[in-house]
């Protein structure tokens, strides 16, 4: 794909006056990665944007076709590896579905546990991060940063426990998941989710009391609903634009069925409502996270037997789209299996792939400070854009 | 020792207790947005840290210093000294204690104003002398910012002139005995609050901070610069935002006032000094930054006229109460 494939500009009203090319990335503070937006200036005022990605491109997809089924779910952290637990979730849950692999219970909701807590993770990550788009690395943006990312490192303490890693899980195992509760782990995600709630209510009041937060939040980058369909956005982007569609009620997976939960809805589209939708996700995640370990089964956490190659699991000829709401969305893994221990192709389908699709479209007509705070709540991350 | 020495003697004492002012209040600023983050801050240098800003500064001297290739290279050279330069002259008016300053004008506050707006050439110079399209951005956001505040600033600084009835600021201080300005019912603590807020504003302070905004233009006006000509211009906005902390202390805090032997009034400004610095930092650890827009709104829409406002009354309370109509 060419440069120019890629580019999308939208004029807005040209009053004439003299334009600036300016580059915003791929090496910018908030590039969130290495986003390029090639920006065109009014002023202050941007009426363009090239958005130019590629620059993280790691050939998973080619990967995925020498690794064995055993292997693969380790190296799929790496596309999302802010939410690597979801990546993990689709390729398994595809694998699974071509093989008819059954998932014990208790896996598919120790599944649902360290996807949930993930979610979490992973939005605390994005609060922070889009604080300090808006209120900068030097001035109180950091101060929320500094504050979510401790809260962060409590499930990735958690995580730890369970799997021995902080960043790169690789718990998933096609049949189920590859390690059991730890003692006492129960108890800990416990006392861990009640206080992240608390937190969660002190973030809400330090940043919806706050008029210069709100400011920079309200009626900026309204993506509207027809916009957002047309698009294919998915995740809380899509559902602050008023579809409350989440694939965890729409089509429910490893027993998510189980679970009540709501599927938070916004109506503006705009920054803030991005935000309140996943204000209200931290909550009900954690919601699912308490029910899941009151309801625990008890039983075996794996349909097969213990490893002892890597080329052990063949899956049968065959192919499917295997889908799970990821902290941005869908994600999505189409896999064609040939019946060998390795699939025959695997194809990613990025959330934050397709919700930065429709940057280019909001951004002209915004101020180049509104371009950060707008790019912060799509919430990429530039390991499953690029893949 | 003759007297036309004395001034040159008082300035280079005075620089230099600047300089080193200047060089453990950003220790201070890290400790206590340290604090305030629930981090610890500069712990390793030194006991708690205490050399830290001393290893900066040999960092900063060690560095490669990089003159951009397609640079305005005279504008960009001059533009760190042009710059700290005003900041630094800001200090020439400010007595320390009664008798104990470079030069106690009669238009002390005047003169004081006057330099500090002149920093904005220095940070245009450095914006358009880099050429470098966020520094471009940046300079053009400067020129914006500190023309819409620097009124609201001054005006705000006027108010305790009217209450005090000179622009010399040890006549300022003085008037200040029995009741400082912060404590004067309804207008001091108005006018305070506009001043804080003004102050924040014209030093460029989060979340003021838009022309070094990095989030959006990296670092702004000074993207390009490195090693020493950084350092000059770190060090040309803090101490320009000692001096706007030692002019808060003496316009609404009494200045020197304070108990105690007499000597130790230095001291006790100073220290004023350090809580109005601490609530400007205070404020910028806790927002997010606003708009380029949204700031020259509050700007002209609120700020001004409420300063302009305030200013009016107080000079009717003034004469009213001088008068005693």
């Amino acid at each position: 794909m060419t440069v120019a494939s890629t580019t999308s500009r939208v004029e807005v009203d040209y009053a004439g006056g003299e334009r600036l090319t300016m580059n915003m990335g791929p090496q910018h503070p908030s590039a969130h990665g290495v986003f390029r937006a090639v920006l065109t200036l009014e002023g202050e005022t941007v009426v363009g944007v090239d958005a130019v990605i590629g620059y993280l491109h790691r050939c998973h997809e080619k990967l995925a076709e020498t690794l064995t089924y055993a292997q693969y779910p380790s190296i799929a952290s790496k596309t999302d590896y802010v939410a690597a637990m979801t990546s993990e979730f689709a390729y398994v849950m595809a694998a699974e579905t071509i093989g008819k692999i059954e998932v014990p219970k208790r896996a598919q909701y120790l599944r649902v546990i360290v996807a949930e807590l993930q979610r979490v993770a992973s939005h605390l990550l994005w609060l922070g991060t889009w604080c300090m788009d808006m209120g900068g690395a030097l001035g109180g943006g950091a101060t929320i940063f500094l504050y979510t990312i401790r809260e962060r490192e409590l499930i990735l303490d958690l995580f730890e426990a369970l799997v021995g890693a902080r960043l790169l899980y690789g718990f998933f195992q096609v049949g189920g998941v590859r390690y059991d509760l730890p003692a006492g782990w129960i108890d800990a995600c416990r006392k861990t989710v009640d206080f992240i709630d608390g937190r969660i209510d002190e973030y809400e009041r330090m940043l919806e009391d706050n008029p210069f937060f709100m400011a920079r939040a309200q009626g900026v980058g309204v993506i509207s609903r027809e916009l957002a369909e047309d698009v294919g956005i998915s995740g809380p982007l899509l559902r602050a634009s008023g579809v409350p569609f989440d694939l965890r009620r729409a089509a429910p997976y490893s027993s998510y069925e189980d679970f009540e939960f709501t599927v938070p809805s916004e109506t503006a589209g705009d920054c803030f409502a991005r935000y309140r939708v996943r204000m209200v996700e931290f909550r009900q995640s954690m919601a699912i996270v308490r029910q899941a370990l009151d309801r625990l089964p008890e039983g075996t956490i794996s349909s097969r037997p213990g490893l002892k190659s890597v080329a052990q699991i063949r899956i049968p000829k065959g192919e499917t789209y295997a889908r799970v709401e990821g902290a941005r969305g869908e994600v999505g893994c189409y896999l064609i299996a040939d019946g060998s221990a390795k699939p025959y192709r695997m194809k990613w389908r990025g959330a934050s792939f397709s919700n930065l699709a429709v940057l280019p479209l909001i951004i002209p007509g915004h101020k180049v400070a509104d371009v950060v705070a707008i790019m912060g709540s799509v919430d990429p991350v530039f390991g499953e854009v690029d893949r | 020792m003759p007297a036309w020495l004395t001034p040159f003697i008082a300035g280079f004492l005075v620089l230099n207790a600047v300089i080193l002012i200047v060089t453990y209040m950003t220790l201070l600023e890290r400790k206590f947005a340290a604090r305030m983050q629930s981090r610890i801050g500069p712990y390793r240098v030194g006991p708690h840290g205490l050399l830290q800003p001393i290893a900066d500064a040999v960092k900063l001297m060690m560095k490669e210093d990089v003159v951009p290739t397609a640079a305005d290279k005279p504008v960009y050279n001059l533009a760190p000294i042009v710059f700290l330069i005003p900041c630094m002259l800001i200090f020439a008016t400010l007595p320390f204690a009664p008798g104990l300053g470079v030069a106690d004008l009669n238009i002390g506050i005047l003169f004081f104003l006057a330099v500090s707006s002149m920093e904005i050439v220095g940070l245009f110079m450095a914006g358009w002398g880099s050429n470098n399209k966020y520094a471009l951005l940046s300079a053009m956001r400067a020129v914006n910012q500190v023309i819409s505040y620097d009124l609201p600033f001054i005006f705000a600084s006027l108010t305790p002139v009217l209450l005090a009835g000179s622009l010399q600021m040890s006549e300022i201080a003085a008037a200040q005995e029995g009741l400082w300005f912060v404590f004067y019912p309804v207008i001091g603590q108005l006018a305070f609050l506009a001043f804080i807020v003004s102050t924040v504003a014209a030093e460029n302070r989060a979340p003021f901070d838009i022309l070094e905004a990095e989030s959006e233009l990296v670092a702004g006006f000074r993207v390009e610069y490195s090693g020493m000509k950084f350092a000059l211009i770190q060090f040309g906005e803090y101490a320009h935002i000692l001096g706007a902390s030692f002019l808060g202390a003496l316009l609404f805090f009494g200045a020197w006032a304070g108990p105690g032997p007499e000597w130790l009034g230095p001291l006790w400004f100073l220290l004023k000094a350090m809580v109005v610095f601490l609530l400007v930092t205070w404020v910028r650890w806790s927002f997010v930054r606003i708009r380029v827009d949204q700031i020259l709104a509050l700007s002209w829409k609120a700020l001004m006229p409420a300063t302009l406002m305030l200013l009016v009354a107080t000079a009717v309370v003034v004469v009213w109460r001088t008068d005693g109509v």
